[in-house]
């Protein structure tokens, strides 16, 4: 069973950035697109586990902080090494002025 | 293979018990210190930008024919002389810089841009552009931990000769070199097995072979024309330009600590000439790289102003640098353990040091 989560006011995630979210033992990156689109992937790089909110996040993208790896936050798909394994994504969403996200 | 808790032997292989050492003492992928740096200012920091890594570009492109170009009208005359000199520097010493940004994907915002360079820049650093690409990820998550840092350039006890025999490239390009030709006859050494995921193998296999293919083409040329000309602007400069680049990348982290997880004990800040700086694109503020790969070239040396109360200080000259790292040399050769270990200014965080720092 999926559950839509509160994650934070819309405003604490600037367009074009992105934040932690941990929820339970899991944590997520809750992003926002240059129009302000929220997306949500897994928190952790596929490549060595490192925070992914803590990167750069450009057109699209967001870039690893640890060893520049790429992935398109709303596909999750790898786009560059050593980034090789695609991120999961979540449904995210706007309601009454916060992020949501379904996990 | 048994781990050891031995500091004093030092196995650098990357399948052998140094490996197994920095599993067990948890040096492995470690999480390592950082600055705190708001995220502000850091997202200022980190955005990429395409002109000055092409400004930068189209200036190297221009030197390199310029120079090349003098060198080759004055074939003959000692006139000739200092444009191969400049070109030598410029092909064999600048590749260096660009190929490690644009492999960090930083230099340039597009990224086809970074692509491209990368791939000519690993060409004529002779350095397999899919196998350094992994070398040097892992080079950041584990700098300078025996046994899974495949960079390490100044091992201990230090090998003195070589260290000198190399201001010439000389170890460096004949083993960069036999790298490339055991890929291209569809091998890959234990340590590139180790850290290159398998589905990469092919792809550092391929582009092997084009390497070397222009590399037999080079000599063929050489010989049908009966001349140097060939080798001195391809390959070539790879040996009598590389000095710059062993220069500026020996002081990185020599004489400092090994096995710790805070770059301020084992990377080296120099202040450096501007022409240098060009050269060597601002790696010079190497412990801010480390701990921000993220930021790109043009913004190191403001990186390097915010963390400045939190780093050791900075060596004020290449000379400087090495006034210290020689003697640290020279000692780690009777005494393995030393390391030079830099007081911090009182604003810093002390040094993390749960894990042996030595
Ligand atoms: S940890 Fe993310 S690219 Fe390596």
């Amino acid at each position: 069973m999926s559950d839509w989560v509160d994650v934070c006011d819309l405003d604490e995630v600037e367009p074009e950035d992105v934040i932690r979210f941990d929820h339970g033992d899991r944590t997520f990156a809750v992003y926002r697109a240059e129009d302000g689109t929220p997306f949500a992937t897994d928190g952790l790089c596929t490549h060595e586990q490192v925070h992914l909110a803590d990167g750069l996040v450009l057109d699209g993208e967001i870039e690893c902080p640890k060893h520049n790896g790429r992935f398109d936050f709303r596909t999750g798909a790898a786009l560059r090494s050593p980034a090789c394994d695609a991120l999961a994504t979540y449904p995210a969403r706007i309601r009454d002025g916060r992020i949501e996200i379904e996990i | 293979m048994t781990a050891t808790a031995d500091p004093h032997i030092r196995d650098y292989a990357l399948d052998g018990a140094g490996a197994d050492r920095a599993r067990a003492l948890g040096l492995a992928n470690a999480d390592w210190y950082r600055t705190e740096v708001p995220r502000k200012v850091l997202k200022e920091l980190i955005q990429r930008r395409d002109g000055p890594a092409l400004r930068d570009t189209a200036l190297w492109f221009a030197l390199l024919v310029a120079t090349a170009a003098g060198g080759i009208a004055l074939w003959g005359s000692w006139w000739a002389l200092p444009f191969w000199l400049a070109y030598g520097v410029l092909y064999g010493s600048v590749c260096d810089s660009r190929w490690h940004e644009c492999g960090h994907g930083t230099a340039f915002k597009t990224q086809w841009m970074n692509d491209v360079v990368y791939q000519i820049a690993s060409f004529m650093v002779v350095r397999n552009p899919v196998t350094w690409r992994w070398s040097h990820a892992r080079h950041h998550t584990d700098t300078i931990i025996v046994g899974r840092d495949p960079e390490i350039a100044c091992k201990r006890p230090p090998d003195l000769l070589r260290l000198v025999a190399n201001a010439a490239g000389l170890f460096d390009m004949v083993e960069s070199m036999r790298a490339l030709v055991l890929n291209a006859t569809g091998r890959l050494s234990p340590a590139e097995k180790d850290f290159i995921p398998e589905s990469q193998w092919a792809k550092a296999i391929a582009v092997a072979r084009i390497h070397i293919a222009i590399y037999a083409a080079t000599i063929v040329a050489a010989v049908g024309l009966q001349s140097w000309i060939p080798v001195l602007l391809i390959g070539g400069p790879r040996l009598y330009g590389c000095w710059h680049m062993l220069m500026t990348g020996l002081i990185q982290h020599c004489g400092l600590a090994e096995d710790v997880t805070d770059h301020r004990l084992n990377s080296r800040t120099v202040y450096m000439n501007p022409v240098s700086r060009w050269i060597y694109w601002n790696m010079n503020y190497h412990v801010e790289h480390h701990m921000f790969p993220m930021v790109p070239f043009h913004a190191l040396p403001r990186l390097h102003e915010v963390l400045k109360p939190d780093l050791p200080p900075a060596n004020s000259s290449i000379l400087d640098a090495y006034r210290e790292a020689i003697p640290a040399l020279l000692r780690q050769s009777r005494e393995p353990d030393y390391y030079v270990r830099k007081p911090l200014p009182a604003t810093a965080t002390p040094y993390k040091e749960e894990v042996a720092h030595v």
